[in-house]
């Protein structure tokens, strides 16, 4: 058995095989925890959280807090839009100020690739990245390789798909190394306008989403993140649809048991069908459960005992 | 604690050698039935028991217990698993990954009777966590403990309400407990560092405490 021997969860690249285990496992060992009839544990009694999110976020930072309140730990979280970054102040000096304050772990979202790396560099407290811009969302992946594990019972050998607008896709990345490190096959499927470049190294790449889907363990739809848009990348979100939504129809292409994720926040009828995301093979609200235990899971690895430099 | 190469006498972790059996299988035996017949004769205490085991060790003696307490004529009591490292007050300092496996306490345990089971009795900060965490789910009328061993040492006011054997011991000492369930076997060891890991151990202290 091996652990977690970092003190950052800054992205999935780095991270063994072993570790992503170690992750996974915790998680599981922590689940139970949220049945009790007291959903608290004292295990981070004590230490003291920050979550600084400088993107909207519902999802992500809810699980984050919930987790950090069931293992007892202090938590704060500060939203950019109505913090001192408003009136100018830089990520490093909010970042500094925050320090002063004696905080265990920083846990980021930002809108710049290697915001978390860049902390990490120059701050005492465990960062984890919690979204760098178009660069990693390590918890997510983590959170979604739980929901597959927990319902295929393995990685290893899965088909899966992911689909969508992958040039602005965090979520793509961190899935995509996750998987691939884990022994899963990997299909990539989005419009030729949001191909990231270079993305093909990592996972073969389709236009046509029947191929992509046919034969799949599990689909996991990424969301068309209109906010970062600055050009015309597709015609109109029927248009998308028509090409790229997942449909009841492309659906039956997949295997009997497909498993359909999404990070959410879900765009419906763009997509994703409103049936698809309902559907019986639908584990989308069991990845925002599994989000609050894999973020229990790196909170205790980090702080409670683990960590290099402990 | 030692990892369990299942059925391997000579699991006696690295540095440490057998001084002497402190319980064979049949010994064991014996100290779990007369701790069942402890429990059933207090017929407020069977009644609504609850028997909670501490992993690892603790379980497969909570079960044992179980049955025998069904044996002696009391309906059998469920049987709980607790886990208790999340409850350790060392977790932060001492642990260097924790490996959780989870803790599972069947219904209710509001106004019941919750024996712990554990299989050795030492500083007391197990069992301190135990109820800790015991409490968290509920109000039991009153909450007991069994121990198949009390090696003495205690570091908190805890005492046992049933225990299968007093030993003294030392503190450079081990008490293992082997059990068919995990290990293949029934025994119980009282272990002792190796002359030679001794000498070396010494020769670390000096140099610092960094493990």
């Amino acid at each position: 058995m091996s652990g977690y021997p970092h003190r950052h969860l800054l992205g999935i690249e780095s991270l063994q095989p072993s570790e992503i285990v170690a992750v996974l496992d915790t998680a599981e060992g922590l689940r139970e925890i949220l049945d009790r009839p007291l959903k608290k544990v004292p295990a981070l009694r004590g230490r003291t959280v920050v979550n600084l999110f400088y993107e909207p976020s519902t999802r992500t930072r809810a699980s984050f807090e919930v987790a950090e309140k069931v293992l007892s730990a202090d938590s704060l979280s500060i939203a950019a839009s109505a913090s001192s970054a408003q009136k100018g102040e830089t990520l490093l000096d909010t970042a500094k100020n925050l320090e002063a304050m004696n905080p265990d772990m920083i846990v980021l979202r930002h809108s710049a690739a290697g915001a978390a790396h860049f902390l990490a560099r120059h701050c005492r407290a465990a960062i984890v990245n919690a979204g760098d811009g178009a660069h990693e969302h390590p918890t997510q992946a983590l959170l979604d390789a739980l929901t597959l594990r927990q319902r295929k019972g393995r990685l290893e050998g899965l088909r899966i798909a992911i689909v969508g607008d992958l040039l602005h896709s965090r979520v793509a990345r961190s899935n995509v190394w996750l998987l691939s490190k884990m022994g899963a096959k990997v299909v990539l499927c989005a419009p030729p306008t949001l191909v990231p470049p270079g993305i093909e190294a990592l996972a073969p790449v389709t236009h046509r989403i029947d191929e992509a889907v046919e034969g799949a363990d599990a689909v996991m739809m990424l969301r068309i993140q209109r906010e970062r848009m600055t050009g015309a990348y597709y015609p109109s979100d029927r248009e998308y649809h028509l090409r790229f939504g997942l449909t009841e129809a492309r659906v039956k292409r997949a295997k009997k048991d497909v498993l359909i994720l999404h990070p959410g926040p879900m765009n419906r009828g763009v997509e994703i069908a409103s049936e698809v995301a309902d559907g019986p093979y639908s584990v989308i609200l069991d990845q925002v459960t599994n989000g609050v235990v894999v973020r229990m899971a790196v909170l205790l690895l980090l702080l409670g005992g683990g960590g290099a430099d402990a | 604690m030692a990892g369990s190469a299942k059925g391997a006498l000579a699991a006696a972790p690295p540095g440490f050698r057998v001084r002497r059996e402190l319980m064979d299988g049949e010994r064991i035996a014996r100290a779990l039935a007369r701790i069942a017949h402890q429990i059933v004769e207090r017929p407020r205490h069977a009644q609504g028991l609850v028997l909670v085991g501490v992993r690892t060790r603790g379980v497969p003696l909570a079960r044992r217990l179980a049955r025998l307490v069904a044996e002696a004529g009391s309906p059998t009591p469920p049987v709980g698993a607790l886990d208790i490292t999340l409850y350790r007050d060392d977790l932060t300092t001492v642990a260097p990954q924790p490996v959780l496996r989870g803790t599972e306490i069947p219904g209710s345990i509001d106004g019941r009777t919750v024996v712990v089971v554990d299989d050795v009795l030492y500083t007391g900060r197990t069992v301190r966590a135990a109820l800790d965490e015991i409490i968290d789910f509920g109000r039991p009328a009153r909450i007991k403990l069994a121990a198949l061993v009390d090696r003495g040492h205690r570091e908190l006011p805890i005492c046992p309400d049933y225990v299968g054997q007093t030993i003294t011991t030392s503190r450079e000492e081990i008490v293992q407990v082997l059990l068919q369930e995990e290990d293949g076997e029934d025994r119980v060891l009282l272990l002792e560092r190796s002359p030679a890991s001794r000498a070396r151990r010494g020769q670390k202290k000096k140099r610092g405490r960094r493990a």
